[in-house]
C-alpha cells in the first residue's frame, strides 16, 4: 500500500478565539475524486489555504507523499507537485490562454529565467501548453485575451493554468463558482475527464454535481471534519442531512 | 507591434508573429537619422532626447512590463552620469569603457537595492524608491569634495570616439553616438521581453497572487528585472556626463525621477516604444514651450499629462493602436 497523495495530521489553525480548523486529518489516495462540501465558513477555503500554504498552521503537519510540505513556501509546494485553483478568477487578465498556459509551462520548466532567447524557440514547451488547452476545450479560444473570454471560458482557464505546474495533488475551490447550473456539468466533465494518476479535491456546493462526480465526500462544519465517507454512506447519514442538506432546502 | 488575431495558426507560429520585426519599426528608426538631415542645429537637442528615451526605456521595462512603479529612477541614471564622469576625470577618458563602467556600477547598485525592491508592491514601493532616490541624491550633494555638489561635476574630458570623432558643437558625434547606444540597448530589451523570462515578468504584472499560486519565483525575477533596468538607466546617465563633458547635481533629483514617469505614461506602458515616444514629445514640448514661458512650461505638461491620463489610459501608442484597429475594421 503507497503513501496517499495528500495527507494531513491534526492541522490546527485559529484566528485569536475563532477556530477555523480543528484537528483536521485528511488523506487524499492517488487517483482521488474527493468532493469538500459544507455551509458557508465552515473552513472549506482555509483547508486548501493551510495545504497550499497561504495560511500557517497552528499545528499539524501536512504531507506530500511521503514527504513533511508544512514549513514549505507555496512555490515548493507548487514545484513538488501541490496545485490549486481559486473560486474568484485569479488569471493573467491581459494574457492570452495561449500566452498564460506557456508562461506557466516555462516555469515549472525552468526556463523562465532566460532572457535571452525568443519564447517562440521553445517549440516543446508551446506546444505542451496548447495541448493542455485543447484538452481543456480552449484550444480555439486560445489566442483571446483572457478578459475578453466569456466566463465559463474563464473557470476551465483556471484548470488549465494549475494543470500545466503538472501537479500530483489538485485542489479546485468550487470550479464552477458563478457559472449558470446547466453549464457546470461541462466544467465537471473536463474535471472528471482528468488523468486517473491525479489525486483531486474540489468544494462545491451543488449537492447533485457532488454526488454525480465525487467517489468519496468530506463534510466540514466550523472548521472540523464532521463526517467523510462514500456518497451513499454520506446521503444516509442522518447527521450531516440535518446540518447540511437540511439547511440548503431553503436556500 | 499588435498582430491581428490568427486563428488557427500553428501556436509556435503565433507566438514567433507576436515577436516579428514590423515595417512601422523600421520606418520609425529610419526616422530617427532625419535630424542629420534637416534638422543639424537641433542635433544637441535631439542626442538629449535619445539619452531621455533610452532612460524611459529602462524605467518601462520595470514598470510597464514587471508592474513595478518608481518614483526614484533617476537614482540610477545620475549614479551611472557620476560613474562615467569620475572614470573619465580619474582613470580613463575613453568612451565606450566609461559607458560601460557606468553601466556595471549602477547594475551593482541596483542588484543590491533589488533586494528590498522585490519584497514591496504598490504604495510601498513608491515611497521606497522615492526614499532612496532623495537618499542618494543628498548623498551625492554631501560628498561635493567628490562629486562637485551643486557646481557639478567638473573636469570630465571625454577622448575622441573610437578616437576618430571629436565631440563637436553641433552635436553630430554627440547624436550619433548616444542613437547608436540607444539601438543597441532597445534592441537588447527587446529581446528580454520576448524571451520567456519577459512573460513572466508581464505575469508578475497581470497577477502576483497567481504567480506564487503556479510556483513562479517572482521575487528572483523581480530582482533580475531591476538589475536589467538600473543598467540601462546607468547607460543612460554615463551618456549624459560623456556628451555633455559634466555632470549636475540635478541628474539624481526627485524632478528627473518624476518626468522620466510622465514621459512613460504619455507614451504608453508596456509598448517598448512607449517612453520612446513619450521622452520625444515631452523633450520637444519642453524645448518649445519654454522659448515662450519658460516658468509657465510645466502648466501645459500638467495639462497634457491630465489629458492623457483621462482620455488614452493606455497613453499616446495606446490610443494609436486603437485609432489604427477601428480604422482597419472599416
Amino acid at each position: 500500500m503507497s503513501a496517499p497523495a495528500l495527507s494531513t495530521r491534526q492541522l490546527s489553525k485559529s484566528f485569536g478565539s475563532l477556530v477555523v480548523a480543528r484537528d483536521i486529518a485528511l488523506e487524499l489516495p492517488v487517483g482521488a475524486r474527493y468532493a469538500l462540501v459544507g455551509p458557508n465558513g465552515a473552513g472549506k477555503t482555509t483547508l486548501i489555504n493551510l495545504m497550499t500554504g497561504i495560511l500557517t498552521p497552528n499545528a499539524g503537519q501536512i504531507f506530500l507523499g511521503e514527504n513533511d510540505i508544512t514549513d514549505l513556501a507555496p512555490e515548493q509546494r507548487v514545484r513538488r507537485g501541490l496545485a490549486r485553483t481559486f473560486q474568484i478568477n485569479t488569471l493573467f487578465a491581459g494574457l492570452n490562454a495561449l500566452e498564460a498556459v506557456t508562461l506557466v509551462v516555462c516555469e515549472r520548466r525552468g526556463l523562465s529565467r532566460e532572457f535571452w532567447r525568443n519564447v517562440a524557440a521553445h517549440k516543446e514547451a508551446i506546444d505542451e501548453a496548447h495541448d493542455i488547452l485543447v484538452k481543456l476545450r480552449l484550444g480555439e479560444a486560445c489566442y483571446q485575451a483572457t478578459r475578453e473570454l466569456p466566463y465559463g471560458r474563464q473557470r476551465l482557464l483556471e484548470i488549465a493554468l494549475a494543470l500545466a505546474t503538472r501537479p500530483k495533488v489538485l485542489l479546485l475551490d468550487e470550479p464552477a463558482a458563478g457559472v449558470p447550473p446547466e453549464e457546470s456539468g461541462d466544467i465537471f466533465e473536463v474535471v472528471a475527464g482528468l488523468s486517473a494518476d491525479l489525486a483531486l479535491l474540489f468544494i462545491e456546493h451543488d449537492m447533485h454535481v457532488v454526488f454525480r462526480f465525487a467517489t468519496q465526500i468530506i463534510v466540514m462544519v466550523g472548521g472540523a471534519v464532521f463526517a467523510e465517507g462514500s456518497p451513499a454512506e454520506i446521503a444516509a447519514h442522518p447527521g450531516v442531512r440535518e446540518v447540511y442538506l437540511g439547511t440548503r432546502q431553503h436556500a | 507591434m499588435p498582430v491581428m488575431a490568427q486563428i488557427g495558426a500553428a501556436p509556435v507560429s503565433y507566438l514567433k508573429a507576436q515577436t516579428r520585426w514590423g515595417a512601422i519599426e523600421t520606418l520609425f528608426w529610419l526616422a530617427t537619422l532625419l535630424p542629420f538631415y534637416f534638422l543639424p542645429d537641433y542635433l544637441q537637442l535631439a542626442s538629449q532626447i535619445a539619452i531621455t528615451a533610452l532612460f524611459a526605456l529602462s524605467l518601462d521595462l520595470i514598470l510597464g512590463y514587471a508592474g513595478i512603479v518608481s518614483l526614484g529612477h533617476a537614482a540610477f541614471f545620475g549614479t551611472g552620469a557620476y560613474a562615467a564622469g569620475l572614470f573619465s576625470k580619474f582613470v580613463w577618458g575613453e568612451p565606450l569603457t566609461g559607458l560601460i563602467v557606468g553601466a556595471i556600477v549602477t547594475a551593482l547598485v541596483g542588484y543590491a537595492i533589488s533586494f528590498i525592491i522585490a519584497r514591496f508592491r504598490h504604495f510601498a514601493l513608491i515611497m521606497l524608491t522615492l526614499g532612496i532616490g532623495l537618499l542618494l541624491g543628498a548623498a551625492a550633494n554631501s560628498a561635493s569634495w567628490l562629486t562637485g555638489g551643486s557646481d557639478g561635476l567638473q573636469g570630465v574630458n571625454i577622448w575622441p570616439l573610437l578616437g576618430r570623432f571629436k565631440w563637436d558643437l553641433y552635436g553630430y558625434t554627440a547624436y550619433g553616438y548616444s542613437l547608436v547606444v540607444l539601438f543597441v540597448l532597445f534592441l537588447f530589451a527587446r529581446r528580454v521581453i520576448h524571451s520567456p523570462f519577459g512573460l513572466a515578468l508581464r505575469g508578475i504584472r497581470e497577477n502576483a497572487l497567481r504567480m506564487a499560486a503556479i510556483g513562479a519565483p517572482s521575487r528572483a525575477h523581480i530582482r533580475t528585472v531591476y538589475t536589467i533596468s538600473a543598467a540601462l538607466a546607468g547607460a543612460a546617465g554615463a551618456l549624459i556626463a560623456q556628451t555633455t563633458q559634466t555632470v549636475a547635481l540635478d541628474s539624481l533629483g526627485f524632478e528627473r525621477s518624476a518626468e522620466v514617469l510622465i514621459m512613460v505614461v504619455l507614451g504608453g506602458p508596456g509598448r517598448l516604444y512607449g517612453g520612446l515616444v513619450g521622452a520625444l514629445v515631452f523633450m520637444t514640448a519642453r524645448d518649445q514651450f519654454s522659448g515662450i514661458e519658460p516658468q509657465y512650461w510645466y502648466f501645459w505638461i500638467g495639462l497634457l499629462l491630465v489629458a492623457v491620463v483621462m482620455f488614452l489610459p493606455n497613453g499616446i501608442l495606446g490610443g494609436l493602436s486603437r485609432f489604427l484597429a477601428h480604422w482597419r475594421a472599416k
